[in-house]
């Protein structure tokens, strides 16, 4: 099983860094590499088992299912459902943390999925890079770093 | 149960802040409140179960025991045993995580914990900041100086370099804990700059203002703070009045004295005589330079005067007293207890009141035969203005130099004619505002320090990380004499 984990520090505090992440349809308003979602079915997007489907940049389509959401750790918990990426059993968890020394988050991004052998490395980096660091580099430039 | 939680950023690799915590018993070899540790009966440091025997600073002994270390997740976990310090059911945990954005540590400390009833708040404290958050400050202190690196500066257009440091900054107007350091780089001086390393920081009542937002002095981000004493590092072209290594020190705005290095204005900074050293400059130059301009220039004082002063044993207060009475004045101290009517005594008020069964124009009034005072120097404002211009002699003048309670407020200048009294409400920066105005004024006081005609005294020390403490020391009312920060060597580089 492949891991990826991407930890960065965001210059604001969790609660208002949460509460732009925590929408679990809102990838479009934060993360560059996201233009649509929506959640299948029309239901809320705090509502854990639901699915969203958005689109990449790329065209392609990405279906996932929120598994856990606590806006008392900041944290939110997902699994791929379906994917161009070539995954399987992937799951996800983005959480904040505060940091106590200033008004400041600790963020974390973390995954775990199974693929072909020769593709690991490629898609750890990719994942770690373009898709974790990719919206801390985002999240930094609007609340600072 | 009290369950405290602190957290910061260490700008260097998890290995290398590891490496200093996994150490069980190496405490008292980085955190400042630790004097000596042994481990008992002979364990190792990362033995589970192995207990700390440890005396802190002020002599309480506690016994700590390890109940889980693990290098895979850099965690570990430690309860009190035994303790002097009222802490029961005290379990604590220390965890580290990657900054994978920048290579640096995130590191977390918790712990829960019962106190006797009524000390929770205290002991909390005490807890998150007296050994967690200085925890923080001295290991950041460790392995940041360790990364050369991290140092090298910036070559400039001129070839001279960028000085880096550090300045505790607040990011938005707020209390205390809006303090927080930064690294900062002193970019070489431009023409009518200089660049100085601090040496020692003065922390005055203004800078709370500033911090607070209650004096429209500081637009964040920045870092408050009027003054400072330093060595001169480099001058800017034009700067004729001082030359590299100099030492020297000023009180003006702009603020930003809370910072290791700074790059400013030279007009008015000032050369130190030998006879002043760097503390009680930064301690006092703010508030001699205060006592000098009221005292000599917003109304000088005659021998035979009586003067009236607020606050006689606080940091300008105590100043005039002394300097008033060496004038031939007579001075009258308003305070509000016995132990600040020593220390006004002590600076020379011949007499001291203390709020009674009578108002204070009264007591002024049966101490000056029913004349009044001739000056009275009030920085009280809203609560005491009244009771000033009732207290005046005929023809006395008041000068309204601050408001610690509260604006003065509207009123009528009719009441003036009951003792054709004059008021004057000056401000620092209009008497010190150029370099003729700053030299007359620091060489007279100066001149006073040195003949000790007037004393500055230094309380509390604080390394400039502490800046958050000093505030809330200083807003407590727990000090009595000049409180300053001294910038640590360490600190410099961090970024």
């Amino acid at each position: 099983m492949a891991q990826v984990y991407t930890s960065s520090v965001i210059g604001a505090p969790a609660e208002r860094v949460w509460a732009a992440i925590r929408d679990f349809n809102g990838l479009p308003d934060w993360h560059p590499g996201i233009v649509e979602s929506r959640i299948e079915g029309g239901g809320p997007a705090d509502q854990v088992g639901c699915v969203r489907a958005f689109r990449l940049q790329d065209g392609g389509v990405i279906r996932e299912r929120l598994l856990a959401l606590s806006d008392y750790d900041y944290s939110c918990s997902y699994a791929i459902l379906e994917s161009p990426m070539g995954v399987e059993n992937y799951i996800a968890t983005l959480k904040l943390t505060p940091v106590t020394d200033g008004a400041r988050s600790f963020a974390e991004w973390s995954a775990a999925f199974d693929c072909a052998p020769e593709r690991e490395a490629e898609l750890v980096a990719m994942i770690g890079k373009d898709v974790f660091q990719g919206g801390f580099d985002s999240l930094k430039s609007r609340f600072g770093s | 149960m009290v369950a405290i939680s602190r957290s910061t950023i260490i700008d260097a690799p998890i290995a290398a802040v590891w490496e200093i915590l996994r150490d069980f018993n190496g405490h008292d070899r980085w955190h400042p409140a630790v004097d000596r540790s042994a481990l008992e009966e002979g364990r190792k440091t990362d033995q589970i179960g192995s207990v700390r025997n440890f005396v802190l600073d002020g002599g309480e002994r506690i016994r700590e025991r390890l109940l889980s270390l693990s290098d895979k997740d850099r965690r570990l976990r430690y309860a009190i045993v035994e303790s002097d310090v009222p802490l029961m059911n005290y379990v604590a945990e220390v965890a580290l995580k990657p900054v994978t954005d920048g290579d640096r540590t995130f590191w977390s400390w918790t712990s829960k914990f019962e106190t006797p009833e009524g000390r929770e708040r205290e002991l909390a404290q005490l807890v998150a900041e007296g050994v967690y958050d200085a925890g923080f400050e001295a290991v950041r202190a460790r392995v940041e100086r360790h990364q050369p690196a991290l140092s090298a500066p910036t070559p400039s257009a001129s070839g001279a370099a960028a000085i880096d440091g550090m300045a505790m900054v607040i990011e938005r107007h707020g209390g205390p804990e809006e303090l927080h350091p930064v690294a900062v780089s002193a970019p070489p001086p431009g023409p009518g700059e200089l660049r100085l390393r601090h040496t020692a920081i003065g922390v005055n009542f203004i800078d709370i203002y500033s911090r607070s937002g209650a004096f429209d002095l500081l637009q964040p981000p920045g870092a408050p703070g009027m003054e400072a004493a330093g060595v001169v590092v480099d001058v800017g072209p034009g700067v004729r009045h001082l030359r590299p290594g100099q030492r020297v020190a000023y009180a003006c705005p702009p603020v930003g004295a809370y910072a290791s290095v700074r790059t400013m204005a030279a007009a008015l900074v000032v050369a130190l005589p030998d006879s002043i050293d760097d503390e009680m400059a930064a301690g006092g130059l703010l508030k001699g330079m205060s006592a000098e301009f009221l005292l000599h220039r917003v109304r000088e004082i005659r021998k035979g005067e009586t003067v009236l002063v607020y606050a006689p044993a606080g940091g300008v207060g105590r100043l005039l007293c002394q300097w008033a009475t060496h004038l031939g004045a007579t001075v009258i101290g308003a305070t509000s207890s016995e132990e600040k009517a020593r220390l006004a005594r002590a600076a020379g008020a011949r007499h001291v009141i203390l709020p009674g069964t009578t108002s204070l124009e009264e007591q002024v009034r049966s101490l000056t035969q029913g004349r009044g005072a001739d000056v009275i120097y009030d920085a009280v404002g809203r609560d005491s203005f009244a009771h000033s211009v009732a207290a005046l002699a005929p023809c006395g003048h008041l000068v309204s130099f601050g408001q610690a309670s509260g604006p003065v407020g509207s009123w009528d200048i009719g009441t003036l004619a009951a003792s054709s009294a004059t008021i004057s409400r000056p401000n620092f920066a209009h008497y010190t505002d150029t370099p003729e105005k700053v030299a007359a004024i620091t060489e007279r006081l100066f001149d006073a320090i040195e003949r000790r005609v007037i004393t500055v005294e230094i309380g509390r020390r604080y390394p400039l990380s502490a800046a958050a403490e000093a505030h809330r020391a200083l807003e407590s009312r727990q000090t009595t004499a000049s409180t300053i920060l001294i910038p640590n060597e360490n600190e410099e580089g961090i970024r």
